[in-house]
C-alpha cells in the first residue's frame, strides 16, 4: 500500500448547505468547508471539493465519501421517479392486499404502473407456499414492457429468510427483459414485514436513475479533479456503500443525513455512548449514540407518506433554532415555532435586522459570541431573555430526557450551528461536549464512516442452542461485513437483537445482527 | 349504525387498537383488507342479533397464528370465508351474519373484510370486547356455549373441522393445527343461532369500537372537553400519566410476557408496574394492584393519545394509563375462574374500578 495515500475527504449535501472535510489517518481535520447546496447538487459537491481540495496534494487521497438528500427528495418531491412494476411472489397467500396498498395517491399515480401477486413465496418453516408459476412471471415482463415500467421490484413471503424464488425470479425477468432492465429484489433491500419490505424495493426500484445521477456524477466530479480514489455512499445506519452499490440500493441512503451528524460528533467528540442535540437555523434534533452508533427506531418509518421498515435513527425533533423568532416580553414570551432560517444573518437584531430571534437572545444572554454586535440586542430587556432562555433550557431538558434510554445521567454532545443554545447544564446529563469543527460535523462523520453487515433470520432455539444460533448469526453479519470492505482484523459485533415469536413452536426467534469495522 | 363503510375504517382500528389493551395483533393489515373488500364489495350492513330470525346461523370468523408470521404471510382472505363456508357445510345450514369474536386488535375487522366479501351483514356483538390470548376466554363460555365443532381453513384449500369436548381442548387442538398450516390461519368458532348471540353475547361491540374511536380522534384533535368525554363515555378511570423508567421481556410457555413500569410525571415517588401476557393483565401502584383483568388496562401516549401496543413500548415512552370497565355481560358466574386474575397466574382478588 502506497503511504501517501493517507487522506479522505468527506461530502455531506443538505437542505441548505454543501459540506466538505478533508481528515487524515488518525482522523485530524486537515481543512473544512461549507458552500450553498445548489439546484444541482453536483455544481455545490463541485464547489465544496474545490475549496477543501485548495493546496491538498490530490495523490495523498485515497477514498471519498458522500452523505446526499438526493434519492430522499426525489421521494418527497415526487421528483424524477421511475415507474415500476411489482411483482410479489406469495399466492395464493397475500391477495388480501394488494401492492401499494395505502400509498398516498400522488405517489402511486407515478410509481405504481404494473403489479401482480404470482404463485411463490415460503412459509415460516422454509417450506415453499406453492412452487414459484414461471410461467406467470414470464408473462408479467410481457407487462412490465407493454405498460412502458423503467424498473420492477420483486417481493416474496419470507425471503429475507429463504431467497430461492426472488433469485429465480430475477433470473427469468432478465431472460425477458435483458439483462440490463433494473430490478429489485426485497431481500436485498429490507427485513422481515412483506408489505413495508416491498414499498421499500419499490421505492428503491423508483429511485435508480435518480441514484444513477448522483453516483455518476460524484465519480466524475472526483475524476475532474484528477482524485484517484474509492468513492462510497453513506447509508442509513451510518456505515458505507460503494458507489456501484448504492446506485443499487438508494432506498438505504435515505436517512443519512441525521445519522451523519449524529457519527461525526461521536467522532470528533471520541465519546461513544451519549445524547447528541444538533440545534440548526431552524429545528433542532436529539438523537441518542449507544456504542457508537444512533439508536434507531422501532415504530414504523413513513418516507414520503409510505410506510417501510428501514431502520432509521430514532430522533426527537422540534421548532427551536438560530432563527427561531420572538414574540412578546418578559414572563409574557412565545417563542417559535416559526424561525427566519437561513436568512438568521440578515434578519436578526443583532447583525441589524428587525426581527429578535433566539440568536439574539443567545448573545444578550452571554451564550453566543462571534456573531453579531451585542450593542444591537441591549434594548432588549433581561426578563424577556431569562424567559426565552428558561423556555429553550425546558425544551432541551425534556428532549433530552425523552431520548434516554436509562435513568443514569450521560453526557450530551452539542452540534449544528445553533448549538450556542444549548445551556452548560442539563437535568440528567452529565456532561456537555462542544466538539471542534461541530459545524461540519456531518461531512465528518460520512469522511469517518466504516463498512458494515447485518442479518435478519428467524432460528428455532429447540433445533439449536441460543448461543449456537447466535453465534452463526454473528459469524454470518461479520462476513457481510467484511465483503463490504470491512477491515477482516477489526471488525466487530455492533447490535443483537432478538424477539421471540410468539405462538411459534420450537422456540422460534428472530434475531437481528449488525457488525461493523474500518474498511480495510 | 347502519352499516360500516370506508369512513369508518380510522376509527374502527382506533378504536380497535384500545380494545386490544396492549395486544391483540396491529390491525394495520386487517385495516387494509377491510378497504380492499369494501372497495371490491361494497359496505357492509350491521345487524342487531335480536334483529335476526331467532333460529339464524350467526358464524365467526378470526385470524389465528402467530403475530409475527402474519406480517410476512399476509391472509388471502379467502381462508376466512373458507372456515366460515366449511363450517356450515358441516352443519348443513347456511349462516345469515357474521360475528367478531373479538373487538379488540386485528381480529375486530378482519370478520368485516369475510362479511364483504360473503355479502352478509356483521353482527353488532362479540365474545369479548377486548383482546384475549385464547380461545376458551369468551361470554359464551361462561354460558355454557361449545367453541366447537370449530373449522380451520388456510389460502391453499386446506380444511378441517373439529368437534371438541371442552373450549379449552378447542384452543389446543385448533394451536396444533394452525402449526402445520403455516402460523397464519383463519378460525371460524362458537356456532350460535342469532337467539344465543342476543342473550349471551356482548351487545353492541362494533358501534362501541366505532365510538371509541371517534372519541380519541375527538382528544387526538385536541377538540375542548374531548379528553373528559372520552372518559366519561367509556367508564374509564385515569390513573396514572408516568414514564417507562423500566422494561423487562421475556417469553414463556409461547407468551410474549413482559413488565413495565412507570415512574410518575409528578416528580413524587409515585410508580406503577404493569403485568403484560400479550395483554395488558395488571396494574400495581405502589405493590397493590389497581387495576385487573378482565377490567382493560389501556395506556396512550400523553401527547398524541395513540394507544400504545407492549410491542412498541420503549424506556423513556411518556404515557397515560387508564383503567376502562370490561363489558358488563361479562359480569357473570364463573368470570374470574376464567379470566380473573388467577386465571393468568397471579394470586390476587379482582379490583373492581372506583367511582
Amino acid at each position: 500500500m502506497n503511504q501517501t495515500r493517507d487522506l479522505r475527504v468527506g461530502v455531506d449535501v443538505g437542505g441548505t448547505n454543501t459540506d466538505a472535510v478533508l481528515v487524515d489517518s488518525a482522523g485530524a481535520v486537515l481543512a473544512s468547508v461549507k458552500v450553498a447546496t445548489t439546484p444541482d447538487p453536483i455544481d455545490g459537491i463541485r464547489a465544496a471539493l474545490d475549496a477543501v481540495l485548495k493546496g491538498a496534494d490530490p495523490t495523498r487521497i485515497s477514498k471519498a465519501m458522500l452523505g446526499t438528500t438526493h434519492p430522499a427528495n426525489a421521494i418527497i418531491q415526487r421528483i424524477g421517479l421511475d415507474p415500476v412494476g411489482i411483482l410479489r411472489l406469495a399466492a395464493p397467500s397475500s391477495l388480501g392486499v394488494r401492492p401499494g396498498a395505502a400509498w398516498p395517491e400522488d405517489i402511486r399515480a407515478v410509481v405504481l404502473r404494473s403489479a401482480a401477486i404470482i404463485e411463490g413465496g415460503h412459509e415460516y418453516t422454509g417450506q415453499p407456499i406453492a412452487p414459484l408459476d414461471e410461467e406467470a412471471a414470464r408473462r408479467f415482463a410481457g407487462d412490465v414492457q407493454a405498460n412502458g415500467c423503467g424498473a420492477v421490484a420483486v417481493s416474496a413471503a419470507f425471503s429475507p429468510a429463504v431467497t430461492d424464488h426472488e433469485l429465480r425470479a430475477g433470473e427469468i425477468l432478465a431472460e425477458e427483459l435483458g439483462s440490463d432492465f433494473p430490478v429489485s429484489l426485497s431481500h436485498q433491500v429490507g427485513s422481515l414485514s412483506l408489505l413495508e419490505r416491498e414499498n421499500a424495493t419499490i421505492l428503491n426500484a423508483a429511485l435508480l436513475s435518480v441514484a444513477k445521477g448522483v453516483t455518476d456524477g460524484f465519480q466524475a466530479a472526483l475524476a475532474e479533479r484528477n482524485l484517484q480514489v474509492d468513492a462510497y455512499i453513506t447509508q442509513n445506519d451510518g456505515t458505507l456503500m460503494t458507489a456501484e452499490e448504492a446506485a443499487r440500493f438508494p432506498v438505504l441512503t435515505l436517512g443519512s443525513g441525521p445519522t451523519n451528524s449524529m457519527r461525526g460528533a461521536c467522532a470528533l467528540a471520541q465519546v461513544s455512548d451519549a445524547l447528541v442535540v444538533d440545534v440548526g437555523g431552524t429545528s433542532t434534533d436529539v438523537g441518542i449514540l449507544v456504542d457508537s452508533f444512533p439508536r434507531e427506531s422501532s415504530a414504523a418509518v413513513e418516507v414520503g407518506g409510505v410506510r417501510t421498515n428501514f431502520r432509521m435513527p430514532d430522533l426527537i425533533s422540534m421548532g427551536l433554532g438560530g432563527g427561531t423568532v420572538v414574540r412578546g416580553t418578559g414572563p409574557d414570551v412565545n417563542v417559535g415555532p416559526d424561525s427566519v432560517g437561513y436568512a438568521v444573518v440578515t434578519e436578526a437584531l443583532c447583525v441589524g435586522g428587525r426581527t429578535l430571534t433566539l440568536s439574539d437572545i443567545s448573545l444578550a444572554g452571554g451564550r453566543l459570541d462571534g456573531f453579531g454586535d451585542p450593542s444591537l440586542v441591549a434594548d432588549v430587556d433581561s426578563a424577556t431573555v431569562a424567559a426565552a432562555l428558561d423556555w429553550v433550557d425546558s425544551q432541551l431538558a425534556v428532549m433530552a430526557d425523552r431520548m434516554k434510554s436509562a435513568r443514569a445521567d450521560i453526557p450530551l454532545l452539542a452540534v449544528g450551528g445553533g448549538a450556542h443554545l444549548i445551556p452548560d447544564e442539563i437535568p440528567g446529563v452529565s456532561e456537555i461536549h462542544r466538539p471542534e469543527n461541530y459545524q461540519v460535523a456531518n461531512a465528518y462523520g460520512a469522511a469517518i464512516a466504516e463498512a458494515s453487515g447485518a442479518v435478519d433470520k428467524v432460528y428455532s432455539y429447540d433445533a439449536s442452542s441460543r448461543e449456537e444460533c447466535l453465534d452463526e448469526a454473528r459469524e454470518l453479519a461479520s462476513n457481510v461485513a467484511i465483503r463490504a470492505g470491512a477491515d477482516p482484523e477489526q471488525v466487530r459485533i455492533t447490535s443483537v437483537t432478538e424477539i421471540p415469536m410468539t405462538y411459534v413452536p420450537g422456540g422460534g426467534c428472530r434475531v437481528m445482527v449488525k457488525a461493523a469495522g474500518p474498511l480495510a | 349504525m347502519d352499516q360500516l363503510n370506508l369512513d369508518d375504517i380510522e376509527a374502527l382500528a382506533l378504536g380497535a387498537t384500545l380494545l386490544g389493551t396492549g395486544g391483540g395483533g396491529d390491525p394495520y393489515i386487517a385495516k387494509l383488507m377491510m378497504q380492499q373488500a369494501i372497495e371490491e364489495f361494497g359496505p357492509v350492513p350491521v345487524v342487531e342479533a335480536a334483529d335476526l330470525p331467532p333460529d339464524s346461523l350467526i358464524l365467526t370468523t378470526a385470524i389465528i397464528g402467530a403475530p409475527t408470521v402474519i406480517l410476512e404471510k399476509i391472509p388471502a382472505g379467502t381462508e376466512f370465508v373458507a372456515s366460515v363456508r366449511s363450517l356450515a357445510a358441516y352443519l348443513g345450514k347456511e349462516p345469515a351474519a357474521i360475528m367478531s369474536i373479538e373487538v379488540g386488535g386485528l381480529n375486530t375487522l378482519l370478520p368485516i373484510a369475510t362479511a364483504a366479501e360473503m355479502g352478509l351483514p356483521i353482527v353488532n356483538s362479540d365474545g369479548m370486547r377486548r383482546a384475549y390470548p385464547q380461545i376458551e376466554m369468551t361470554v359464551f363460555t361462561l354460558a355454557g356455549l361449545p367453541a366447537g365443532p370449530l373449522s380451520i381453513a388456510d389460502e391453499k384449500g386446506n380444511q378441517c373441522v373439529f368437534e371438541t369436548t371442552t373450549n379449552q381442548i378447542a384452543e389446543t387442538l385448533a394451536r396444533t393445527a394452525v402449526i402445520q398450516l403455516g402460523l397464519a390461519n383463519a378460525i371460524s368458532c362458537y356456532p350460535m343461532t342469532a337467539a344465543q348471540v342476543a342473550e349471551h353475547g356482548i351487545q353492541g361491540s362494533m358501534t362501541y369500537c366505532t365510538r371509541l374511536g371517534h372519541l380519541l380522534q375527538d382528544v387526538k384533535a385536541g377538540r375542548d372537553g374531548a379528553w373528559q368525554t372520552f372518559l366519561d363515555e367509556s367508564g374509564s378511570v385515569e390513573f396514572f400519566t408516568g414514564k417507562v423508567i423500566d422494561l423487562d421481556r421475556r417469553t414463556t410457555e409461547g407468551f410474549a410476557r413482559s413488565t413495565v413500569i412507570l415512574e410518575h410525571l409528578d416528580g413524587g415517588n409515585r410508580t406503577m408496574r404493569i403485568e403484560v401476557q400479550n395483554e395488558n393483565l395488571i396494574a400495581f401502584e405502589d405493590g397493590e394492584a389497581i387495576i385487573t383483568t378482565p377490567n382493560l388496562i389501556c395506556m396512550l401516549d400523553s401527547e398524541t393519545y395513540d394507544p400504545i401496543t407492549t410491542e412498541s413500548i420503549a424506556y423513556g415512552n411518556r404515557l397515560i394509563v387508564i383503567g376502562m370497565p370490561c363489558a358488563p355481560e361479562w359480569h357473570v358466574e364463573g368470570m374470574l375462574d376464567l379470566v380473573g386474575p388467577r386465571a393468568f397466574g397471579y394470586d390476587l382478588d379482582f379490583v373492581e374500578l372506583p367511582g
